[in-house]
């Protein structure tokens, strides 16, 4: 009971989480200031941000619905921490894992974006309603690439387990070569999930504000935004886990380090696009990934099933 | 289709000054557009009535924080007019400089602004780092980084020296390189192309029947310029060309405006190169002969029109100021017709508003009756006190206030 | 020819670059020389003309005498733009601008600057 209280509190729970998001946030943000020629904030930036939203006071208007309005951020920060639990960190072996855990945790990915529309429809504010629906309109593009990509790399391994997967990488060092498409698209699609340009259409501050978050002040926008330093870490950690599924036998301090690397230099990546591309329209989104995204993501699942057959003979 | 009216502003991040637009939609579709001005209203024309002449050289410029020279040399170009100053040639040639390196300035800027209404921040941090060298050249050369104090009736009030045109000369260098790759990156990099082609399209007769004036107008194909077609200043011996261009939507007027700033950079040179030696200013009389005059310059967003009427004292009769936002502004409910809602701020932005240019009393009409009426400043001070007092507001307490903070 | 993330290579330059902002306040840069900044008077060499007084746009200047050609300055710091008119319209010389900018107060009264004949310069009480 104890060694369940601390998994979920502290290690790899909600303290270890917060921590590393808001260190991942620093890195992100110094990076993007350095690219642009810039001082940058210092590291105690992040921390600063969340203490002062902590100490003020948090506003609900009057038209929302206070209970969904509270639940919302609730909701996000915990789907996104339990989504780490399943994912293979250092070792081959994640803290609990079953055959279709894949599957669990993409789904647990995907409750945020709902939080975010159903926080945003809620608080029943013009610019938030529209940021709502803007937001379950990107799922609809960058969904399924994301889906298909991940899949393509569980289909070669022939588990839907993510321990699994990474046994099966650990057996065959080079295999993950043949998923170089896959881990592209992933990386383009992770942008839009967490929201960044090119693809922050829900959040664009120049049309609609701050789109979901206009009407949320406080405590609560706080929750969300250590919610979303979260999704970040663990949507990284999900591609490092997937796609880079190298080192991992090695002992479990260089391990924990490696891992470390991965998932910064996923970060690091997803801070260069994000420096260097204009945000898109949503009709032009859908219209790119769809168009482009979906496609090749079918290459690389046909690319996965011809392997299958060929290697295991 | 539900139908929302969402307004933006007057506190709106894509506006950098108040001004209320309200938009109706039908999900991401506007289908109707409506401009309520006169939020920046300060009363700058009756103030202007207050203050002698050369008082009024200063708060002319602030009328605007960016097109500050614009303004004070308008103004000062009318009341030179009716006072029959000439002025002399190296005068006319450090007020056309400044005049060129604030053009420099603004569409720097504006690159910057659009660069951010379309999401795209690396552009905007990058292009104000590069209009530092220029706030930097006019703290060297005016004084003081914005709002420069360079005009005086009768010429300019600092000369220029030839180290500082060595100064001026590096700058232009290093602001030509870094302009051609901004150029570059408007012409090839995808997603800015995507955002800015197709959005914000105003054929040519539309513009020429909305009386479009600048870069705005100039991107749809009209061929007009102040400093071309009515020189003013030293305008007459220089070489420049007018650029225009045939896209008539944003991506022609940011490449309209990218053109000019090339051209602005050739043009200092040939200033720096022509300058005469000799006085930089005339004495002039504290009062002005009884007179009118209409003066026309050519500031970085369009034609910008000073009136000044003079009756012998020292004090202007009537100035009367048409910024080019205001042209500019009746184009914009054409543009944004069946467009989407993502493109309203870069549409805005890409006529380059400036309200605080535009908000100028105009005329004053009775809903009731529809009908026009002018209202005397004692009528309208009698009017605001008796709509206080019926919602509510206690004068005398006010009035301690007011005493207790203006000591 | 169109090819998205043009900026790529400058941005990724831009790492090794000098950062272009500087940690202000910790870390100041002064302004050019004949920058407008905060006025200065030479009371010895005014003779209390006043036309610095008529041609100031905010009236933000006060010529007072206090004995026989000895004349005091009160400028408020607050009203003035310092666009330095006064300056050209002193036929004596005696106001200068200063290049400082840092003028910031919390209390309306202290801006009121008074410049004396025995060079000292305080804020109305």
């Amino acid at each position: 009971m104890l060694a369940q209280l601390f998994y979920i509190l502290i290690f790899p729970g909600l303290l270890f989480l917060s921590v590393f998001g808001l260190a991942a946030e620093f890195f992100d943000r110094k990076l993007y200031a350095r690219l642009q020629n810039r001082v940058g904030p210092p590291w105690f930036q992040p921390l600063a941000d969340f203490i002062k939203l902590v100490g003020k006071e948090d506003i609900i208007p009057d038209d929302a619905n206070p209970n969904m309005f509270k639940l919302m951020p609730i909701f996000a920060l915990t789907a996104t921490a339990t989504a780490f639990f399943y994912i293979p960190l250092w070792g081959m072996n994640a803290y609990f894992h079953f055959n279709g855990d894949v599957i669990v945790v993409l789904y647990l990915l995907t409750i945020p974006t709902l939080t975010f529309f159903l926080g945003g429809w809620y608080s029943r504010s013009l610019y938030s309603q529209i940021g709502a629906v803007r937001s379950l309109t990107q799922l609809f593009a960058y969904e399924v690439p994301l889906f298909m990509s991940i899949l393509a790399t569980a289909l070669l391994a022939d588990t839907w387990s993510l321990s699994e997967m990474a046994l099966f990488y650990t057996v065959h060092p080079w295999y993950w070569v043949f998923n170089l498409i896959g881990l592209a698209i992933a990386l383009i699609t992770l942008l839009g999930k967490l929201e960044k340009v090119p693809f922050d259409i829900p959040e664009a501050e120049t049309e609609i504000v701050a789109g979901t978050f206009t009407e949320y002040s406080g405590r609560l926008f706080g929750i969300f935004k250590i919610a979303i330093d979260v999704e970040a870490i663990v949507g990284a950690s999900l591609l490092a886990a997937v796609f880079l599924p190298f080192g991992l036998t090695l002992h479990p301090a260089l391990g924990f380090l490696l891992f470390i690397i991965k998932v910064l230099s996923i970060v690091a990546v997803l801070s260069v696009l994000r420096t260097i591309f204009a945000r898109l329209r949503i009709d032009q989104m859908m219209i790119f990934c769809w168009k482009y995204l979906a496609p090749l993501a079918f290459l690389q699942l046909l690319i996965s099933l011809i392997l299958k057959g060929v290697l295991i003979r | 289709m539900h139908k929302v009216i969402i307004p933006i502003g007057p506190q709106h991040p894509a506006l950098k000054e108040p001004e209320s637009f309200m938009v109706a939609l039908s999900g991401e579709k506007i289908t109707e557009f409506g401009v309520r001005l006169g939020y920046n209203h300060r009363g700058i024309e009756k103030a202007c009535e207050e203050r002698t002449y050369i008082q009024d050289v200063y708060l002319t410029e602030r009328i605007c924080g960016i097109c500050s020279h614009a303004h004070s040399s308008a103004f000062v170009q009318a009341v030179e007019e009716i006072a029959g100053l000439a002025v002399p040639k190296r005068g006319l040639y450090i007020r056309t400089l400044i005049g060129e390196l604030e053009r420099v300035h603004s569409h720097l800027l504006w690159l910057g602004v659009a660069g951010h209404e379309i999401g795209f921040d690396t552009l905007l941090m990058y292009t104000w780092r590069d209009r530092e060298i220029v706030m930097d050249l006019m703290a060297l050369l005016t004084g003081n980084r914005v709002n420069y104090g360079i005009n005086t009736i009768g010429g300019v009030r600092r000369d220029v020296s030839p180290e500082q045109i060595k100064e001026i000369l590096k700058g232009v260098d290093a602001l030509e390189e870094r302009t051609k790759y901004y150029i570059e990156i408007a012409s090839s990099e995808t997603t800015v192309i995507e955002r800015l082609s197709g959005v914000g399209i105003l054929s040519h007769e539309d513009a020429l029947r909305l009386g479009a004036v600048g870069p705005t107008g100039r991107a749809s194909g009209i061929d007009r310029d102040t400093r071309r077609d009515d020189p003013y200043a030293a305008y007459g011996e220089i070489e420049f060309k007018v650029v225009t261009d045939n896209h008539n939507d944003v991506y022609g007027r940011t490449l309209v405006r990218l053109g000019e700033l090339m051209e602005s950079y050739k043009m200092i040179r040939q200033i720096l190169k022509k300058m005469p030696d000799g006085p930089i200013a005339i004495k002039a009389p504290r009062k002005i002969p009884p007179g009118e005059a209409f003066s026309r310059y050519e500031a970085p967003r369009g034609e910008n029109v000073h009136y000044v009427k003079a009756n012998g004292t020292e004090k202007p009769e009537r100035v009367k100021v048409r910024a080019p936002t205001l042209a500019n502004i009746q184009t914009v409910a054409k543009m944004l017709e069946d467009r989407q809602l993502a493109d309203l701020p870069i549409v805005i932005a890409a006529i380059d508003p400036c309200f605080s240019c535009t908000d100028r009393l105009i005329a004053v009409k009775d809903l009731e009756t529809n009908k026009t009426n002018t209202l005397k400043w004692q009528d309208l001070h009698a009017y605001s006190i008796e709509w206080h007092r019926e919602h509510g507001v206690d004068f005398s307490q006010l009035n301690k206030k007011l005493k207790g903070m203006l000591k | 020819m169109k090819r998205p993330g043009k900026m790529m290579s400058q941005v990724l330059r831009s790492i090794f670059k000098r950062p272009a902002t500087t940690k202000y306040p910790f870390v100041k840069s002064g302004m050019p020389e004949k920058f407008r900044g905060k006025l200065k008077f030479y009371p010895e060499r005014c003779i209390g003309c006043k036309l610095c007084m008529k041609d100031c746009p905010s009236n933000a200047i006060n010529i007072k005498k206090v004995g026989e050609k000895q004349f005091e300055c009160e400028i408020d710091l607050g009203k003035c733009i310092y666009c330095a008119q006064c300056v050209d319209s002193c036929m004596k010389k005696a106001l200068e601008s200063t290049r400082e900018f840092e003028l910031a107060s919390l209390d309306r009264e202290k801006l009121k600057v008074t410049f004396r004949g025995d060079d000292k310069q305080d804020p109305k009480k």
